[in-house]
């Protein structure tokens, strides 16, 4: 079996992409981008809401949003409600993964 | 092909109605989606929650799953004869495809006629898949490589599995559950319609030494009851090398040790902490020349360690 070298993205915090891109790749609308950033969900890495551009580390939370949208059937105020609880039992988790770390075994 | 009884996946009769359907989807979506649950093996089960649902809810699809037959859960079988014309194959090897992908299969031809008869790109499928990665890796950035098999179609719209090793890079700093894009590299396109995305996630693997907590990590460090007494100079391992720790006279068993940047490193190259966390452990078995100088000890110490009222041993 041949090995491909391909084209790979990281989506983390220091890569941009533009609004366009970030709506092409999550399957969300505009329309529905748009809300998720009114609503903080996804914060865009600058003020200009005429030409948003994002670290691509936003596609992760958009995909998010796209897929329980899709499987819940949720709307947009439904899906902003979601990711917050869901951000939350994130940073959660990851603060008692750092103090389990930190008792002996 | 194996036979995946889909009435049974959403617990419903086979005469369910669309909306007792949609009913079972939603309990168990609330149980299994990979997004909320945390529950093992969730994913899998919702996939096949989310195949069950996909067929049932779609009353040609449904139609289609029921004129298969009834079988057993699991079972092998080869399709009736019209599944295999629908191919436009008279003698298809259903063996290495699974019932998911030739139904995929069916509603995406479907769906390509509807949309060919409007002239209407269609987008391929996104696929996620996670990459075991190990610390060491992404400690010192590495090159690694990932094979998938991700369902496609031959030239005669024939869905199969065909195995692809991308290499991929990972980069020094990397996070546990991050994901890389690998654009068009998902499922195929139809008129013109550009190829879904390939998404990978890392997946940080257990480590035989130490914890891992955001940058910092933890080990263990077991030190005999006279190093923890006296002081003692112990070699420790780090994913950069070993380092020698002084360890001070009077440590107690629970005590953190902080390696300053000896923890993983982050994007921009700063590395956190590495704790090394005191145990106190004792020999299985003394040598007679132990046992004497224990036992001299014991009776020389006026040492108590147990501060409970009125315990006076």
């Amino acid at each position: 079996m041949k090995t491909q070298i391909t084209e790979s993205v990281w989506l983390n915090a220091s890569d941009i992409c533009s609004f366009e891109h970030v709506v092409e790749v999550s399957g969300l609308s505009a329309q529905e981008l748009r809300e998720l950033i009114e609503t903080g969900i996804i914060e865009p890495s600058n003020d200009d809401p005429g030409n948003y551009f994002f670290h691509t580390q936003c596609i992760v939370v958009a995909r998010k949003a796209r897929r329980l949208r899709d499987d819940f059937e949720l709307d947009t105020r439904g899906l902003a409600l979601a990711l917050n609880l869901l951000r939350r039992v994130d940073d959660l988790e990851t603060e008692i993964a750092r103090l389990r770390a930190r008792l002996g075994r | 092909m194996k036979y995946i009884d889909y009435y049974e996946v959403l617990g419903v009769a086979r005469d369910a109605t669309q909306d007792e359907i949609k009913k079972a989807y939603r309990k168990l979506a609330h149980q299994y989606h990979p997004d909320v649950s945390k529950e093992a093996g969730a994913e899998q089960k919702f996939k096949e929650v989310a195949e069950a649902y996909a067929t049932l809810k779609d009353s040609e699809k449904r139609a289609a799953y029921d004129a298969l037959g009834r079988h057993p859960q699991g079972e092998d079988f080869v399709p009736p004869h019209q599944w295999q014309q629908h191919f436009h194959e008279e003698s298809a090897d259903f063996s290495d495809v699974d019932l998911a992908d030739l139904l995929a299969a069916f509603a995406a031809a479907q769906r390509a006629e509807r949309q060919q008869r409007a002239h209407r790109p269609l987008n391929g499928q996104d696929f996620e898949v996670s990459m075991p990665v190990t610390l060491e890796q992404v400690y010192t950035g590495a090159e690694a490589d990932l094979t998938v098999s991700l369902p496609d179609y031959d030239a005669q719209g024939m869905p199969r599995r065909s195995p692809k090793t991308y290499r991929i890079r990972i980069p020094k700093g990397a996070s546990d559950g991050q994901r890389l894009r690998l654009p068009q590299k998902g499922g195929a396109g139809f008129n013109g319609g550009r190829a879904g995305d390939l998404y990978v996630t890392m997946q940080f693997q257990p480590h035989r030494l130490y914890r891992v907590g955001g940058r910092d990590l933890s080990i263990d460090l077991p030190l005999a009851p006279w190093e923890a007494t006296l002081g003692a100079v112990v070699e420790i391992p780090t994913l950069g090398g070993a380092v020698e720790m002084k360890i001070p006279e009077g440590t107690v068993a629970g005590r953190k040790l902080r390696l300053s940047g000896r923890g993983m490193p982050d994007s921009s190259g700063k590395h956190g902490d590495l704790y090394a966390i005191v145990q106190i452990d004792v020999p299985a078995k003394l040598s007679a020349r132990e046992r004497e100088l224990m036992q001299q000890l014991a009776a020389e110490s006026r040492f108590n360690p147990r501060s409970y009222p009125g315990a006076s041993t």
